[in-house]
């Protein structure tokens, strides 16, 4: 085609082509600078039979990123694809390494969804860095030929009190804000912590859901020769050039130079036309793959595409078009200019994919074609700049067995207990306790964050059925029927600190539960998993300790992992974040009118706590709020229990016994009993002292433990007898610890009574006083 | 006879469907209606949605207040087509001097979202009449430039010839003057608000109400209001 002229002799351009990396072999190449390491860098050399121009050493320096190869989690993700069985499988119509796994939940619809992480670029610059998390991850989604459908945000940040966080959060939540909003995608939950383990770095991961119909199903991959390469959406310009390479594989130091130029900037109206341009070209079956540009831009997309779909690709690089005239070919190569995507189009097919994009405005431009040979050939004019196999730029990476250590601080971590230290309980004392309790759920992790989620809308697309705070977000996906689905997210550094291991498992544990409390059935897992840097072996064991929790609790659960994110490096100096790993888990739900409230909405219901209330206030809020103290060994997990639990609950659900549901988790009782109230403004009258008499608990386990496999619910006169035998006919402990009333009050009998406008008071008052 | 409601369109609107979705639950049809395409095909009434047209770029609604489709409502509302402007639909609506006044940044600078307790004030309207005078409703609020300003003439007049149609209950939300929501012109048949009726039309994806989570549907009598008066017109 007319976009390459063959260039009929040598002549030194100023542009570095392949014709004359072959004539100068010893040209010295900032390949450190790059981050790549000695042996990758000879490595490049042996695989191109020369030195790499200086196109492909940014491609291969960026596409060979812990960011985008995974080099030093491979080995463990892997068993993610490994510890399944096929009864797993079934259900799943893509699995891990396409941009996000596509789930069948029925109907004909499929479904979508992913977490990403956007660390470091959101502390750099908190506004643009969570705006563009929220755009790349709905991208990925949208390139599964999926309509995207809901965002969700799991942020983690420094100490409330000091200075810089506020500077975070709310650029981060002003963020979220603009851009969600302005996508028209409801936000329907998240996590928000505070910790000051997350200090300089803080945690901005974003998950993205959306659907589709099965034949929309779309593939990265370019397999037909003869296909068009359409670069479409933004402009390429200067922004992001070497953000994934540079942000992702260095660590936060205070001496080093400041990297603000190297963060994406967004634009969520540009991308909103993107989204509905895409479907209706989707719709018209125009483009044969897709792609989109994220981390690495086209340097990513032309490789990915080439290689998944088995063939090659010839790019006219000088067909890009350009914000700014003077990128050179290395920068657009590299460029992260957000709302990009790539698309293969037949020949045939040119004029219906023009006509759609001149509808939606959205400029375009043809830069190649797909070729039978295995071949990334990139030309700038006439000189050919890239001449690369593209599995080994996409997939053939470097793949590191990093040295695992045992921490050195692990033993006397696990060994120092709440026990162990004797922390002070104040069981004899009710006024204490009472006084424990406000101060629990009015701390900046137990309260309201309403102040946050006010701020993104949950109503756009008419089909939010449960959103914050409810203990998953849920979304009808069919309006014939009602079929919908329901994401939590879950992770608890503090555990995960104390034991990786149980850590993961704990977190996969706690958003099965909340899926399930909300009345759908758990069927897929996806993971943002947060740590510090793989080069640190203490690290790496928290790495391997964690991935082999999750896997195994996934086996146990029978649900499979359909894809995830790391992110390394998460550190301020030497000293890691807690280990992170976020937990998300999709559920489906035949009819969303189902759904279970989170709390409760009539008088006179009984109260049932289901679930064995243990001695485990390690690592608790209790711990946490009440003494300053982490250690000890997290909580219990029973993952066959909580199938059970999820099994009961479901068939409570389906026999309409529950009118309300709720999870029990980080504080415990205590917080469970709080939310059910104010959910709806519904009082009540809770005793304790058969779950102290039933379970030999104190009452300060009674309210503060953090023991798995409960959960509070509600039930109307009328179902009693069917649902306590419902209960114990399928093994669940169940006791009725109170009654709602009508009385506008809490009271928790021997401790003490509120007024449920007190208690909202304490609770809502605490984010708007730090951050409002 | 079909009643037939135009939904706006342009690009960036974001509540397009769920405004169409609403019409067809009020028992009309909805008409589709694009911002490069002067033409409204015969509709019986406007929905302008919510959304942020053209980026909001520039000023909210001012761009879209521009568009080809725009020029054929503003035509249409003079000749007493019944308009109803959602949130940046109003914003539209505004800019495009159907209705006075302006909508700035809310007081406190964050984007809100929440159920928004409101009083009707103005039953006189194709979009209101299935109210009772004063009746409180609650509707979904979510905008961040939903703060009402006008001078002081303006506001009089409003306030003196009964033209604030909506008014904000409990806590004003963004610093509108007055607390006003919502505005009706001279005619009745144009009006605009911030609030979001079309997200309060369907049990179980609405605001919470007394009865049940999320069963709130205040916001169905706009349009059950506009196909009554088209039909006994």
């Amino acid at each position: 085609m007319a976009l390459f002229k063959k260039k009929q002799k040598f002549v030194p351009s100023g542009v570095d082509t392949t014709a004359e990396a072959a004539v100068t072999p010893d040209k010295a190449q900032p390949f450190v600078e790059l981050g790549l390491k000695l042996e990758e860098y000879a490595r490049i050399r042996e695989i191109l039979g020369r030195r790499p121009t200086s196109s492909e050493l940014a491609m291969y320096s960026v596409m060979w990123s812990e960011h985008c190869s995974y080099k030093s989690s491979k080995i463990y993700l892997r068993q993610f694809g490994e510890k399944v069985t096929d009864e797993m499988k079934k259900d799943l119509m893509v699995g891990m390494g396409e941009n996000a796994g596509v789930v069948d939940i029925g109907e004909g619809w499929a479904v979508t969804f992913k977490v990403e992480s956007h660390n470091h670029p959101s502390y750099i610059e908190p506004f643009q860095g969570a705006a563009t998390g929220v755009g790349g991850i709905v991208r990925d989604i949208l390139t599964m030929g999926a309509r995207p459908i809901a965002v969700m945000d799991q942020l983690r940040f420094g100490a409330p009190n000091d200075p810089d966080t506020a500077r975070v959060v709310h650029g981060v939540v002003d963020g979220i804000s603009f851009y969600g909003n302005c996508l028209g995608l409801p936000n329907i939950g998240g996590e928000t912590v505070f910790d000051k383990v997350y200090q300089g770095n803080p945690l901005v991961n974003a998950l993205s859901v959306g659907a589709l119909r099965h034949e929309d199903l779309k593939l990265a991959k370019a397999s037909n020769p003869g296909d068009l390469v359409i670069l479409f959406g933004a402009r390429t310009g200067a922004d992001g050039i070497g953000g994934v390479s540079v942000l992702a594989s260095e660590t936060f130091d205070s001496t080093g130079p400041a990297k603000r130029p190297a963060v994406q900037v967004g634009d969520p109206f540009a991308e909103k036309v993107l989204i509905e341009c895409c479907l209706e070209l989707y719709h018209a079956q125009v483009v044969a793959g897709i792609q989109d540009l994220g981390g690495a831009g086209i340097s990513c997309a032309t490789s990915e595409l080439a290689s998944n779909g088995g063939a090659g690709m010839r790019v006219q690089l000088q067909k890009v078009l350009k914000r700014d005239e003077s990128l050179t070919p290395e920068e657009i190569l590299m460029s992260e200019s957000q709302e990009r995507m790539m698309g293969i189009v037949p020949k045939k097919d040119l004029k219906a994919f023009e006509a759609i994009v001149n509808k939606w405005e959205v400029e375009y431009s043809v830069i190649g074609e797909v070729i039978g040979e295995d071949r990334l050939y990139i030309n700038w004019g006439e000189e050919e700049i890239v001449n690369v196999p593209p599995r080994t730029v996409a997939h053939d990476g470097p793949v590191y067995e990093r040295p695992v250590a045992f921490p050195s601080y692990q033993d006397a971590l696990n060994n120092d207990t709440v026990h162990s230290r004797g922390l002070y309980r104040a069981n004899d004392n009710s006024s204490e306790l009472a006084a424990q309790l406000v101060q629990i759920v009015s701390s900046p992790n137990q309260a309201d964050k309403g102040w946050i989620t006010n701020q993104y809308d949950r109503y756009v697309g008419g089909n939010t059925a449960l959103a914050q705070p409810d203990d998953s977000g849920m979304v009808r996906v069919s309006e014939e029927t009602g079929l919908g689905i329901s994401i939590a997210t879950d992770a608890n550094g503090r555990y995960c600190y104390l034991d990786p291991y149980q850590g993961a498992r704990l977190a996969l544990a706690e958003a099965y539960r909340n899926v399930a409390v909300g009345g759908a059935k758990p069927m897929a897992v996806t993971n943002c998993l947060n740590f510090g840097s793989p080069e640190n072996p203490e690290v790496m064991w928290q790495f391997k300790q964690a991935t082999a929790g999750l896997a195994d609790g996934c086996l146990e659960l029978g649900i499979p992992v359909t894809g995830g994110n790391v992110s390394f490096y998460n550190q301020t100096g030497d000293v890691a974040i807690h280990p992170t790993p976020v937990v998300g888990v999709l559920g489906v739900i035949d009819n969303v009118a189902r759904r279970i409230p989170s709390g409760w909405q009539d008088e006179g219901h009984n109260i049932y706590l289901l679930g064995v209330t243990k001695d485990e206030l390690d690592g608790s809020v209790w711990s946490e709020v009440i003494h300053g103290h982490l250690g000890g060994r997290p909580p219990v997990v029973d993952l066959g229990f909580e199938k059970q639990l999820g099994d009961a609950l479901a068939a409570a659900s389906e026999q309409g016994l529950l009118a309300s549901a709720h999870d029990l988790s980080e504080a415990g009782l205590a917080q469970a009993l709080v939310e059910c109230t104010l959910r709806f403004n519904m009082g009540a009258r809770v005793w304790l002292n058969e779950i102290s008499e039933r379970d030999g608990v104190d009452r300060t386990c009674a309210l503060f433990s953090e023991s798995t496999g409960r959960v509070l619910v509600s039930v109307g006169r009328e179902d009693d007898v069917k649902f306590v035998g419902l209960c114990e006919a399928r093994g669940i402990p169940v006791l009725r610890i109170g009654v709602t009333d009508n009385s506008g009050q809490l009271e928790i009998q021997d401790i003490a009574t509120w007024q449920l406008s007190d208690l909202r008071g304490a609770h809502e008052a605490t984010l708007p006083e730090l951050f409002g | 006879m079909t009643i037939k409601i135009g939904v706006v369109t342009f690009p960036g609107t974001l509540d397009d469907r769920d405004a169409q979705r609403a019409v067809r639950i009020a028992g009309a049809e909805a008409v589709p209606l694009w911002h490069a395409d002067a033409n409204l095909h015969k509709v019986d009434a406007v929905v302008l949605p919510g959304g942020f047209s053209y980026g909001d770029y520039l000023r909210c609604g001012a761009i879209a207040a521009q568009a080809p489709v725009t020029a054929e409502i503003v035509k249409a509302a003079n000749g007493g087509l019944p308009v109803l402007g959602i949130c940046n639909g109003f914003q539209v609506l505004v800019e495009a001097h159907l209705l006075p006044g302006g909508l700035i940044r809310n007081e406190k600078q964050h984007f809100i979202c929440r159920d928004q307790r409101l009083r009707v004030e103005n039953v006189n309207t194709p979009w209101t009449n299935q109210f009772t005078q004063n009746e409180e409703i609650t509707i979904p609020l979510k905008n961040g430039e939903g703060g009402y300003i006008a001078n002081p003439e303006t506001l009089k007049r409003l306030e003196g010839e009964g033209l604030v149609a909506f008014r904000y209950l409990d806590s004003n939300p963004n610093g509108s003057m007055n607390d006003i929501a919502g505005l009706r012109n001279e005619r009745g048949n144009v009006v605009g608000l911030m609030p979001h009726p079309e997200h309060a039309v369907e049990p179980g994806f609405g605001p919470d109400s007394s009865v049940a989570m999320k069963s709130g549907i205040d916001g169905l009598k706009f349009f059950t209001s506009v196909i009554n008066s088209l039909v006994n017109a």
